[in-house]
Parts: C-alpha cells; structure tokens; sequence
C-alpha cells in the first residue's frame, strides 16, 4: 500500500474528501489500541495495573455470558434515559420561556446561573439521605446534573433569536403567543436539539458517579465491584462500554437532527 | 374619501441617548399624506431617518411625538393591514418559499384550500413557480426577495411599506425587480410607501417622491413623476426622466454632503 503523502499535505481550513476521513479516523483507534497492547504485552506496565487487550476483550466476554452484564448495561442506559427525559421535558419549555419573557429570565436566572455550579456528584450523600439508594436517587443526580446547565442554554438560545424575524412576523397578523409558537421556537429547535445532545453526554458521566456510589447494579457498580477483585480487564471492558454507547447515540441524535431539520443543515 | 389615507402627522423620533451621548434628534415634525393607491417614494441619504418613520407607520417602533392613522384608524402597533419587506433577508429558514407565503394566510386562520390557491396566485405573479419547495437558503437574494415579496402581498394589506426591498440585490437583478413591482402596482393599484437613497429607482418606480434632508430628516422637497404608466425601462432613457433624476440629484446632493460630514 501506497500512500500519496503529497495529497495530504495541509492546507489550512482545507477540507478533506470523506474516504480520507475515515481513514484517518480509524488509524488512531489502531494505534491506540497497539500502543496499549505493547505496553501490556511487553510487561512494561502489570496485568494488576492494566489488563492487555485481548484479557480486556476475555473479560468482556465472560460479564457478557456468565455475569449478566447485559443487564447492567441496560438499567444504566434506563436511568441515563429517564433522568435526561426528565430534565429535558421541564428544562425546554422553561428556558423557552426564559428566552422569549424578560420578566420570567430575570426571574429565574439569577438563581439558575448559581445553581448550575452545585456539583451533582456533591449531592449524592445527600440524596442517598433523602431517597435512599434506589431509582429516585440515581434520576435525581442526572438531573441536577443537567437541568440547570439545559435551562441557561436553552435561554440564551431562545433569546437570540433574529428580531427581524419576529417583526416580520408581527407585520404579517402574528400575536405574543403565535410569536413564540411560531418564530422563536422554530428558530430555536436544532440549536436545542444539539443542546440536548451534549447534555446527553453528561447525563452519562453523572450516572456512572451516581452507580460507582452506592448502588447493586448498572455499569458503575459493576466497575466498582471489579476493582474489590482487582479486575482491570473488567473495569476497562466497563469503560469501553460506556464510550461505545456515547458515540453510538451522538451519531443517532446527529442522524434524527440532520432528518428533523433538513433547512438548519443544508 | 378622504378618510382613506395614510395620514402622518407631526410624527418625531428622538432616540435616547447612551453613556455620555445625548439623546438623538431622527425626526424632525414630518408630514406625509398618502392617497388611496398612490405609490410614494422617499428618497434621502442613509441615517437621514426614512427607515425610521416606515417603522412607525408599520407600528414596529413608535413617534416621540405626533400620530399615524391608517384610513382614520390609528396606528398603536403592528399589523397585517401593513404589509412590510425589509431590506435583510427575512424569509423564515425552517419554512419553504410556499409556507412562507402562506405565513399570515395561516395566521388569519383561513381555511387550507383557500391559502393554497391563494399561495399559488403569487407565487405565480412573482415569477417563483418550480421554487414552492425550496428552503429559503437555497434561493439568490433576489429570489428570496420575491418570496418576501409575495408573502406580504398574500395578506392583502392595505398599504405596502417597503423598506430599500432591493438594496443588497446586485444591480441587474435590482432592475428585474424594480419591472416585477411596477407589474405588480400597476394591476392592483395598491398603495405603496417605498424607501429607497436609489434616484432611478424613485423616479422609475413612484408617481411621487419626497426628499428627505440628512439627519435630523424632515421632508424638504416634494417631487411629482408625471411619467405615464404602465411605464417600461426605456422609459430610463427619456429626457423627461433625465429632468426629473437632475432635480432631486440636485436636492440630494446637498444632503449626502451634510451626511458625510456630519
């Protein structure tokens, strides 16, 4: 194989043909992999620390067959799932109405922009306090985790949106309400829906805090409990779990925007 | 009769002043009567304040001083009796170029069929047909403007107030439009409030102009066109319409010079 090393040469802000991307993309998975298999492999770090690759993928296999992790990985997703949805159906409509009403923003911002630096994983004990370690405390996390972060952003795109646009609107017959239905949140829909994808990412790092805590199931306590036994192949094969399934709902949530909002992305 | 009109009268603008600046004169006491089907232009140099009292007759911003009645009805705020085309592109992204049009059809509530045929009766007029599914961001300037166009003209207004509709339209495609809008006038007869700082478009377009001074403007000449319609674009090359552009060439260059100064 040949490469056309001239053909790559960088341009600043050039775009790359799509084929080449890939390629590129894939290439440092690759070599992550073999850097990590030549660490493990040549003993230069121990299994204890580190399990190599293919003990990793053995481990895998095993949680997979024999310990029911499949059902770990499904709660975890349940509650990822829940507490977004959560956040999000009382999230959007309140920082719509933030964006669109001064008087509700300046209500409520203050106290918001404060509270979205309270560090979810802080509340935990608390939360243990008040609903124990079940379902409610695991929700709760990812909701003070992400509502108060959606509720700001979801304001600030909802308050930008083009005045011209909602005087257009006026001079055609629109009122307040049809002003908000129909111009501020058209507008603002693929800006929120790319809102809701990031803060999907977070909702997953406050559920494994909240299962590595206190918790007798999911994907954190799963890795919680490899570390008691010292199983790094375990506790990695855990991790690389969660990654895959980050990156396969970022790819589905940009898939179901691109398809919900063909005018925002042509 | 007489009641049908736009009537402004005495209306200024004195914008608030920020920091240290004091608070700025726009508009002077301005006058302006507007006859049932009369297309007016208003002519001046930028920042002279013609922008400023369209939007006070759209209702999109509001006199210091002084009123606006619409066919004897006063003018608080805005409304589909005013149809608007600004000069910024203000078609809504997530909407095609038909939903656009049938923007304030859908507003009023009418019935499906009727905003249908209606859509289809000026996308028709305004030369967009084959572009009805197109998102706004696909089209040129000067198709997104025809849309515009179209959507005001779709809720039957009663006046039309355009706002240099053409300004960021490069100069050919400007000239198609400016034929496509005197088309348009010359069928329906509504009445037009046109702002512009283009002589030849005044000129060409209206049956009257008024001259706006630099700011703080007042309206300081009237000008008729008695140019007889339906007008073509040869009409440009008459030595009538050369008369009539050295005039308010002549009323406006002074101003420019206030402006550029100022």
């Amino acid at each position: 194989m040949r490469l056309h090393l001239p053909r790559l040469a960088m341009e600043p802000l050039k775009p790359i043909p799509a084929g080449v991307r890939a390629v590129l993309g894939a290439s440092f998975f690759a070599l992550f992999v073999v850097g990590w298999g030549l660490c493990t492999w040549s003993g230069l770090v121990p299994p204890l620390f580190l399990a190599s690759p293919d003990r990793t993928l053995a481990a895998g296999w095993a949680l997979l067959t024999e310990f029911g992790f499949l059902g770990d990985i499904a709660i975890t997703i349940w509650r990822v799932v829940g507490g977004f949805l959560i956040a999000a159906l009382l999230g959007v409509p309140l920082g719509l109405l933030m964006g669109a009403f001064k008087p509700v923003e300046a209500f409520f911002e203050p106290f918001f922009s404060f509270a979205r630096y309270l560090p979810a994983s802080a509340f935990i004990p608390l939360l243990i306090l008040w609903a124990g370690v079940g379902e409610a405390q695991k929700l709760a996390v990812i909701f003070i985790g992400s509502f108060f972060q959606l509720v700001i952003m979801v304001t600030v795109i909802a308050g930008s949106t083009r005045l011209d646009l909602v005087e257009a609107a006026y001079t055609l017959g629109s009122r307040r309400l049809s002003i908000l239905r129909r111009v501020v949140i058209p507008a603002a829909a693929p800006q929120i829906a790319e809102t809701l994808r990031l803060v999907l990412g977070w909702a997953w790092t406050y559920v494994i805090v909240a299962e590595l805590i206190g918790a007798t199931s999911g994907i954190g306590h799963m890795i919680m409990d490899s570390q008691r036994l010292l199983d790094t192949g375990q506790m990695i094969f855990g991790i690389v779990v969660i990654g895959l399934i980050g990156l396969v709902t970022d790819v589905l949530f940009k898939a179901l925007n691109r398809r919900l909002f063909p005018w925002a992305t042509l | 009769m007489s009641e049908r009109e736009l009537r402004i009268r005495g209306v200024t603008r004195t914008f608030p002043g920020q920091g240290r600046a004091g608070p700025t004169l726009a508009l002077q006491p301005t006058d302006v009567t507007v006859a049932p089907g009369e297309f007016v232009a208003i002519l001046g140099p930028s920042g002279c304040g013609k922008s400023t009292l369209l939007r006070i007759v759209a209702g999109l911003d509001r006199p210091t001083d002084g009123s606006v009645t619409l066919n004897a009805r006063p003018v608080t705020g805005p409304g589909p009796d005013r149809g608007m085309v600004f000069q910024s592109y203000t078609l809504f992204p997530w909407l095609t170029v038909e939903q656009n049009i049938r923007f304030g059809l859908r507003e009023r509530g009418l019935p499906e069929a009727q905003q249908q045929e209606i859509a289809a009766r000026f996308i028709a007029r305004t030369g967009l047909r084959g572009f009805e599914n197109h998102w706004p961001r696909q089209l040129s300037g000067g198709m997104q403007q025809r849309t515009a166009l179209a959507r005001a003209l779709a809720n039957d207004p009663e006046i039309l107030l355009l706002d240099e509709p053409f300004g960021a339209l490069d100069h050919q495609t400007r000239e198609l439009m400016q034929e496509l809008l005197l088309e348009i006038w010359e069928a329906d007869r509504k009445t037009v409030l046109f702002v512009t700082h283009d002589i030849d478009e005044a000129v060409f377009l209206a049956n009257r102009v008024l001259v706006m001074s630099a700011r703080p403007g007042r309206i300081k000449a009237e000008l008729p066109i008695p140019l007889p319609y339906p007008r073509e674009w040869t009409v440009k090359t008459t030595p009538e319409f050369g008369r009539l552009k050295a005039q308010l060439m002549a009323e406006i260059r002074e101003e420019v010079r206030k402006a550029a100064v100022a």
